[in-house]
């Protein structure tokens, strides 16, 4: 059983619905626990994640912002990834000047059959932003 | 903004409301902005609640409806057409997946489910604030299926799918067709033999126009989607010219000196480099195994037909659907386990088929004569420590079929099961009724304490504590132990991950729902089949291929399929034509127009994907996607904040 009382850090997903929403699906099916303070938008592609979401994620009270990338698995192309990862490096400029610590967004490649890789990934950033906040 | 709306949070029996309090929800949501009506219900999927919604849609002329309940994978289509249903268009209708994302992911915390829950109908409800009326985009859908395997389940989803007047490629990977089922003899309940079957399969599958086969051939790659896969095919070359005199190959396969473990008769025999599995396989042509053959040459002096100069092919196919049937394979024990490579008498239940189809007149194993034998059930199967904990079904009744052949074929064979409870269910029971009128003895053991083979003075021994007599200590001295394994995935699955196909727990390709959307995945227009998705005997095989066939079908049948109508929207105010949009769209789908007061960017609808990569270039931020707008995207964050 989980620590009931135990602080988790809110972290918002933008996840894909044809590629890390089946992933984020099957973690529940499979029963696999993650922070229940993880909540997913569901989007089309990883690469049309607008950097004001993201801000107007932190400033709504989210401590991480998690982009689950479609990776090489995009259906809409090949150049997702690095599309996805021009829009991690910006927003993390205008993080920097919002004096936002740019570890608060991340970004993996999470595949519709990544359901550990996704579970891994959402304890690992929970730990890190919970050590951010000296917790 | 004023929507009148309508909520429904489903208990799903319990799989939602054993962790997530839904009354706690429907009042924490139901004095939410603009919600006319918030109502929990047993199941929102069953007929009476759809029922209701329509009523309620229609009477209350609701403008927006949310059901919380399980992923949308699985009824966000049920929800959209309960909508239209109510005279309401279908994209007013938004989901909130309460069930995968928080009852059963956070089943460890009540109170953060019920938290999260609430978070994620709240999001779905600032959503449906703004969703709008849409009409669907319509794509060409090409009348095509690939089927991959070329087994039972294969050969009968593509004469199916033939029926229905489609063009469909059959792509196996082996040298021939018929799969697992070539492999067995007589089958329950006809005593068709598998290879009859296969034959009977294959000559209606060749006379068919509209059937392609493809044998020693594996997809490569694939690229497309739903409507439009382009598959490219790798077929390894037989090395044996198409027409050939069956005859002076049999005179090659002779002389070739190399001798390999025969996968057909799973290792208790041999064959040569140079073979066929038994006369008559279809296709009737032989192969050279290439990678075991040692070239010397012996085969193609005596035999004109052998061409080694043949080169592998690569082949592209344009299909609407892609049908996967790839079967299983058999459990293969560890060693030790139950004397599994320990005593050399000891086999696995497909072994002994094969050794009761080879056997004439007395049923022998390494030159000894067979009169006790003894099957150990469950072997790879409902495994408490392993990996297996799934039951596989098929393997009860095909142990109890084997033995009773094997005692109706020989003399003196005397049949000793040691099970952990007979699940010979349905017409099966006959079989096990049958087994038991002639004399077969069982015994019966719990999990915790199986059987154990051991080896005494040359003797193999197995010993069972028999809970069907009071846990008397019984033995049985055998002369054969048959494990009787059950069915595990293919080992090599890589065109399951071609496909990018989930696994489920049992690392069997996994369907949406076993009742209510089986045989789908969640990649759009690729459907499952056969023992690829779960252990099945023969006959379920078959009619999950029917199924599939039916499912694919739809997808290719009118020539068209409905895409959403989810695509870039450009605010001509905004636009200042920076034409970083344009280098965005992969699909070149952005273009400059230009009126008397200045140039602006266009989308054009019909190749628009809807895919967004133009949103987040646009340096004055003149562009949104449909249904993921900045109002919708927004309003959800500050709903889940």
């Amino acid at each position: 059983m989980a620590d009931t009382g135990k602080k988790n850090a809110r972290i918002l997903v933008f996840s894909t619905e044809k590629i890390s929403d089946p992933a984020i699906d099957m973690a529940g099916l499979l029963k696999l626990h993650y922070p229940p303070t993880v909540y997913a938008i569901s989007i089309p592609c990883s690469s049309g994640v607008k950097p004001k979401w993201i801000l107007h994620a932190f400033e709504k009270g989210f401590d991480g912002v998690f982009i689950a990338a479609d990776g090489s698995d995009c259906p809409y192309g090949e150049s997702c990834t690095e599309k996805t990862g021009k829009i991690v490096s910006s927003t993390h400029e205008l993080m920097k000047q919002k004096n936002i610590e740019p570890a608060r967004l991340r970004m993996a490649a999470i595949c519709s059959v990544c359901s550990e890789a996704f579970v891994r990934q959402m304890k690992s950033f929970n730990e890190n932003l919970l050590k951010m906040q000296g917790i | 903004m004023n929507k009148k709306l309508g909520v429904y949070i489903c208990h799903c029996g319990g799989n939602i409301s054993d962790y997530v309090d839904v009354e706690k929800v429907r009042l924490s949501v139901e004095n939410e902005e603009g919600v006319f009506i918030a109502k929990t219900t047993m199941f929102a999927c069953g007929d009476s609640n759809q029922k209701e919604m329509v009523e309620d849609i229609k009477n209350n002329h609701l403008d927006g409806v949310v059901v919380a309940s399980c992923s949308p994978k699985l009824h966000l289509l049920t929800f959209r057409a309960v909508t239209e249903r109510g005279e309401l268009n279908k994209y007013n209708y938004i989901h909130a997946n309460i069930r995968e994302q928080a009852s059963w992911a956070h089943s460890d915390d009540k109170a953060r489910a019920t938290e999260k829950a609430i978070h994620i109908v709240k999001a779905a409800i600032a959503k449906v604030r703004y969703a709008e009326s849409l009409v669907p985009i319509k794509i060409k859908s090409i009348k095509s299926v690939a089927v991959i395997g070329g087994g039972v389940a294969g050969m009968k989803a593509a004469i199916e799918l033939s029926n229905l007047g489609c063009q469909v490629y059959i792509i196996e990977r082996e040298y021939f067709v018929g799969g697992r089922v070539s492999q067995w003899d007589a089958l329950f309940t006809t005593n068709e033999t598998g290879k009859e079957l296969v034959t009977r399969l294959y000559n209606d599958l060749v006379k068919r126009r509209n059937i392609t086969i493809y044998t020693s051939t594996e997809v490569i790659s694939c690229s497309g989607n739903i409507g439009d896969f382009k598959l490219k095919i790798k077929t390894t070359p037989r090395y044996i010219k198409e027409k050939c005199n069956l005859g002076e190959l049999q005179n090659a396969i002779d002389a070739c000196p190399v001798e390999v473990p025969d996968d057909f008769n799973f290792h208790i025999t041999s064959r040569k480099a140079i073979y066929h599995n038994f006369p008559g396989e279809y296709p009737q042509s032989p192969v050279i195994d290439i990678k075991n053959c040692t070239r010397c040459g012996a085969c193609e002096k005596i035999c004109e037909n052998v061409d080694f100069s043949q080169k592998e092919e690569i082949t592209d196919i344009n299909v609407g659907s892609v049908l996967m049937a790839t079967g299983f394979d058999p459990y293969t024990p560890a060693d030790g386990e139950f004397g599994y490579n320990s005593f050399d008498n000891v086999v696995t239940l497909p072994q002994f088929k094969r050794m009761i189809d080879l056997s004439d007149e007395k049923l022998t194993f390494k030159g000894r004569e067979i009169k006790n034998i003894a099957y150990i059930y469950c072997v790879g199967s409902r495994q408490v420590e392993g990996e297996n904990k799934y039951c596989s079904r098929y393997c009860c009744t095909s142990a109890i079929h084997a033995a009773i052949n094997a005692k109706k074929k020989f003399r003196n064979i005397y049949n000793f099961h040691f099970t952990r409870g007979i699940r010979t269910y349905g017409k099966q029971e006959v079989l096990y009724d049958e087994s038991s009128r002639m004399g077969d003895i069982y015994l019966q053991s719990y999990e915790n304490d199986p059987p154990v083979v051991t080896g005494m003075n040359d003797k193999t021994v197995v010993r069972i504590n028999d809970i069907l007599t009071g846990k008397r200590e019984m033995e049985v001295e055998a002369d054969l132990v048959v494990l009787i394994t059950g069915m595990v995935p293919r080992k090599d699955n890589s065109v399951g991950s071609l496909f990018k196909l989930p696994k489920g727990r049992d690392r069997f390709f996994n369907e949406i729902h076993m009742k209510l959307r089986p045989v789908e995945t969640v990649i759009d227009g690729i459907t499952i089949s056969g023992a690829c998705q779960g252990p099945k005997n023969i006959m379920e095989a078959v009619n999950s291929a029917l199924s599939a066939a039916t499912k694919s079908y739809s997808y290719v049948s009118k020539g068209e399929l409905e895409l959403e109508p989810i695509i870039a929207r450009i605010d001509k105010n905004l636009c200042t034509w920076c034409n970083a949009c344009s280098q965005a769209c992969p699909f070149d789908a952005v273009k400059m127009e230009e009126d008397k007061t200045k140039v602006f960017a266009v989308i054009n609808s019909s190749v628009c994907k809807g895919c967004g990569m133009c949103l987040p270039v646009c340096p004055t931020d003149a562009i949104n996607l449909i249904a993921y707008s900045n109002s919708e995207i927004e309003s959800m964050i500050d709903a889940l904040a």
